[in-house]
């Protein structure tokens, strides 16, 4: 990486020195150039960089597919991001195939018709049939690929909600974000901002019986394979709920619920031990490691090793500390959500307990 | 140098009736408050530059904290001091100011202000055959209001708490709400005056346009004999008039929501403790609103600058420009689809997601005419002469970056597509190179090109071709890279990314962006160097340096006020008679001389053709 950077460095300041003191060469025999306009000498050399330049362009296409294609993400945790993954490749085949084309083309006649003295241009104002081909092979092909995204959109937004669908809010605050389970009723609590006080952080209403056994919690626990309908509440000012490892995302939006579905499909345990992951977490955790020599060097803190978990990150500018809005979501199998779930306090037991705590310290 | 003899001939067969407006200027009618539509580009030129330069400063020191996150450095400390960078460290709030300064000054003050205003102003008399814009004082108005606007957000850098910083979009509440963010005080309420009276200067600018080429056409102008510059500008100013507006309002409801208690865009708010009484509006309105113009916004930025582009490859390629009507058509194709193609940046705003359909089909569209025009740019190239100027140059870049950024286009408008790659990297990667950087070069391409009109000079064409060799590899350099770290799933607007240890292994890739985005800024110095140098320095200009067909180039060097000294000459055919062949084809039409200027009339040995 350093070597590229270093070749890269190295290229251009020789092409700048090499233009400059070009420009210098010419500045001296000043007469025969005097019009500043190109010259036969100017359209060749220029001709020629731009045949370089496609070089350049699809050597430098070639390396950062190579050196960082596998930063695409891993395969998708969720039943839909399979038709997505599906689609972005595809569109990502096809425009690679336009972009090598038509760069070629642009580059090549560049550098094949430079000009010359004596050289002729075609009087070529007009070609009806030309003109035809393509308009109507980018209507075929967009035709295709709208039809197709069209339908994945409306399989992926148009959320049916059967009983087992699992109930899940989730509440942006600047800067962090609140899990709401609904419960054995599998319905929300009513909440709004004008309900927050003490304890009851995210504005749920005390007085709605479908809000007692609502569970409010830090961390994001999904079963996986079953559905999960999130609600969005924001408490404050926009904020965008990303998932980019469920292919997932929707705003927050202050004032209105919006909602986003997926199911996951596989645990946290298993993309942590998947190939792409165990060889992505070994490559980051040289890294920190490296990074950490200096920062001990520096008289810092090293960075503790990483381990690969589920995050869910806001991708709306909210503030100050949007770069570090980010909650923990772990996968995992029916059970082990239960017995976790189970665990969690509910918003009718923290009622109790505040009330107890008042009953007891007025006493 | 018979282009100029015949532009002569022509000029004196209409005999010398001179219009009579040859009042004394003093420095401030001439340079200051000036009325002349070729001084008021060259206004705009130079406030856009100005503009630039700062624009793209912002860049490198938010790049620089990018690639060495909270890192000190003495750069910080001499731009930021120690209010923003304390200890030569870059403050959060200080890098969410840079990004939102930055967007605004590089979209609304260099991209529609520093190019359309230029070249609007500059080309549309001169190329219609015209004294001077319809309103010469209203466009002078225009130009001040814009200066004006300009140094109110320049000021904003300077308040105490900080300028706008909820990005360049102003999304509400974080842009309502000085609780939310310190940028959203003073700043914001800069920011809302400046873009407020760049609203007003905008419409002006647009409605001068519109009436002048609707009705100052010089004889034989007809509309399909308009040079492509004209029909971009015109319809750039159209799309203006129609988009503008909206964007006013919009930010005249914010103000009101700021300062007035009102609640278009806020609704159930709790912050810093306590709830706040605004009830019952919507920040997906604010987002409508402001899109209705943002996307339209894209296409002001960028149709001028393919305007430009259609008539420097024209001329330097000694060819007729490719499928004119076709381009014209692309042209109010994309003005068209461009106003109703807005909700594609808000496909997961929360609206229907039956809205995102309808947005994702005519989002889609749109790469129609934008095929159709890359296309015929590269058809014009082929079995052409080409002449290498700088402008050529900058010219064929802009092709390259148009379709780079283009075909992206096509994940980001998909729905489906758009659900993760929203706001990430890939986004900043994109419009970028399809708007920022093409726009720029179009810009580039349209100085270099016009600089012997503007100046009566011309710029250094080795320096130029430093400028542009040095910039292309750059501008891919930063932006290309960016898909990767978008496919990543990497944030857009995040002050640094080490709280999250899976970004670890993209840090050297900012690096290198970092690494390119200095070297691409720094060559801009060349560019500003030459422009200098040559405005004073620069080798004289022949009245037509480029054998160019349009007529601008009729017109004396020395700027006169009413553009040309006789008669305004009479036009006779379109702008892209160049290498046309005389009707045995033994040589050109006029012979050894590959172009033909509009206001010769047409030949005994030519043949007529409809275009």
């Amino acid at each position: 990486m350093t070597v590229f950077l270093i070749i890269v460095v190295i290229a251009l300041l020789g092409v700048t020195f090499w233009q400059m003191s070009k420009i210098l060469k010419l500045s001296k025999t000043g007469h025969e150039d005097s019009t500043q306009v190109a010259n036969d000498n100017d359209n060749k050399n220029q001709g020629y960089l731009m045949l370089g330049f496609v070089v350049f362009l699809y050597i430098f296409m070639i390396y950062s597919f190579w050196a960082w294609g596998d930063f695409y993400l891993p395969e998708p945790a969720s039943a839909h991001g399979v038709d997505y993954d599906r689609l972005m490749f595809i569109s990502i085949g096809l425009i690679m195939t336009v972009q090598v084309i038509t760069q070629f083309l642009l580059y090549f006649f560049a550098y094949k018709y430079k000009g010359a003295k004596g050289q002729r241009a075609l009087f070529y104002a007009d070609n009806d049939k030309l003109e035809f081909i393509w308009t109507i092979i980018p209507v075929i092909v967009l035709a295709g690929l709208i039809i197709y995204g069209l339908f994945t959109w409306s399989d992926i937004m148009n959320v049916e909600e059967d009983e087992d669908t699992l109930v899940v809010e989730i509440y942006a605050y600047q800067f962090g974000w609140k899990a709401r389970y609904s419960g054995d009723d599998n319905t929300l609590g009513k909440a709004n901002v004008r309900f927050i006080e003490g304890t009851n952080i995210v504005g749920i209403d005390k007085s709605d019986s479908y809000a007692k056994d609502d569970k409010v919690t830090t961390e994001l626990h999904l079963p996986v394979d079953r559905p999960v309908l999130f609600k969005f509440r924001s408490q404050d000012v926009l904020h965008s709920a990303y998932f980019p490892f469920f292919r997932a995302q929707m705003n927050v939006v202050p004032g209105m619920i919006t909602q986003f579905s997926f199911t996951p499909t596989i645990t946290s345990e298993e993309m942590r031990n998947s190939e792409f992951m165990v060889e992505k977490v070994n490559e980051l955790n040289q890294i920190r490691k490296e990074r950490s020599k200096e920062l001990v060097a520096n008289g810092d803190v090293a960075l503790d090793p990483y381990e690969f978990e589920y995050y869910l990150l806001c991708n709306k500018i909210c503030g100050i500390s949007h770069f570090n809005m980010q909650m923990k979501i772990v996968v995992e199998e029916e059970e082990d959500f239960n017995s976790w779930i189970a665990e969690q306090e509910s918003f009718g037991e923290t009622l109790k307990k505040e009330e107890e705590q008042k009953v007891s310290s007025n006493n | 140098m018979s282009a100029t003899a015949n532009a002569t001939v022509a000029q004196d067969h209409h005999g010398h009736d001179d219009h009579g407006h040859h009042h004394k200027e003093t420095f401030i009618t001439k340079y200051i408050f000036s009325q002349d539509h070729k001084m008021i580009g060259k206004q705009f030129l130079i406030t856009g530059l100005v503009m630039g330069t700062i624009g793209i400063l912002m860049s490198i020191l938010f790049r620089i904290q990018l690639a060495w996150p909270e890192e000190a450095s003495w750069v910080f400390e001499l731009f930021l001091g120690d209010k923003y960078a304390t200890d030569g460290v870059m403050n959060p709030d200080a890098y969410l100011a840079l990004v939102t300064i930055h967007g605004t000054i590089m979209v609304f003050f260099v991209l529609t202000a520093g190019l359309s205003g230029t070249f609007s102003n500059l080309l549309i008399p001169l190329q219609i055959g015209a004294r001077d814009m319809a309103s010469g004082f209203m466009n002078m108005l225009s130009y001040w209001i814009f200066f004006l606007s300009s140094v109110i957000m320049l000021s904003s850098l300077f308040v105490e708490s900080g300028p706008a910083s909820a990005g360049w979009t102003i999304y509400p509440p974080l842009s309502a709400l000085p609780e939310a963010i310190p940028g959203s005080g003073t700043g914001m309420t800069l920011w809302l005056v400046s873009m407020a009276l760049f609203i007003a200067q905008s419409l002006m600018g647009s409605l001068n346009y519109i009436v002048t080429v609707i009705n100052l056409r010089t004889e034989g102008m007809s509309m399909t004999r308009l040079p492509l510059t004209i029909w971009a500008l015109f319809v750039t100013a159209i799309i203006g008039v129609v988009s503008f507006p909206v964007l006013l309002s919009a930010a005249l409801m914010l103000i009101m929501d700021r300062s007035f208690g009102t609640s278009f865009f806020l609704s159930d708010i709790y912050i810093k403790g306590e709830v706040l009484a605004h009830q019952g509006g919507s920040p997906v309105l604010f987002e409508h609103l402001f899109w209705f113009l943002g996307h339209p916004e894209v296409y002001i930025v960028l149709l001028p600058a393919l305007g430009i582009t259609s008539e420097v490859i024209a001329t330097n390629s000694r060819k007729p420009i490719f499928g004119y009507r076709a381009m014209v058509a692309s042209i109010l194709a994309i003005a068209f689809l461009s106003t109703i193609v807005w909700g594609h940046h808000m496909f997961v705003s929360g609206m229907n997601p039956f809205l995102g359909s309808v947005f994702t089909f005519t989002t889609l569209l749109i790469a129609i005419p934008s095929a159709v025009k890359s296309f015929n740019y590269i058809t014009t190239l082929w079995k052409g002469n080409l002449q290498m100027n700088p402008g050529m140059l900058f010219s064929i870049g802009l092709v390259s970056t148009f379709i780079t950024g283009g075909l992206t286009g096509i994940i980001l408008g998909d729905s489906t597509l758009d659900i993760n790659v929203h706001d990430t990297y890939f986004v900043i990667a994109h419009f970028h190179l399809v708007m920022g950087i093409s726009a720029l070069y179009g810009l580039f391409a349209g100085v270099y090109h016009w600089f012997p009109k503007m100046f009566g000079r011309m710029l250094n064409k080795n320096l130029g071709y430093v400028h542009f060799w040095v910039t292309a590899v750059g501008a891919y350099g930063v932006f290309f890279p960016m898909h990767f770290i978008g496919m990543a799933g990497l944030p857009r607007r995040y002050y640094t990314n080490t709280n999250f240890p899976y970004f670890d292994d993209l840090a050297d890739v900012n690096v290198i962006i970092t690494i390119f985005a200095i070297i691409t800024a720094l060559v801009q110095l060349v560019f500003i160097y030459n422009f200098i140098h040559s405005i004073f320095f620069g080798k004289k200009a022949t009245q037509n340096p480029w054998n160019a067909t349009t007529l601008e180039w009729t017109t004396p060097v020395e700027h006169i006020h009413g553009n040309w000294p006789g008669k305004i000459p009479s036009v006779y055919r379109w702008s892209y008679d160049y290498s046309k062949l005389n009707k045995d084809e033994t040589d050109y039409v006029i012979a050894g001389q590959d172009f033909i200027p509009q206001n010769v009339p047409l030949q005994k040995n030519e043949e007529e053709l409809n275009h």
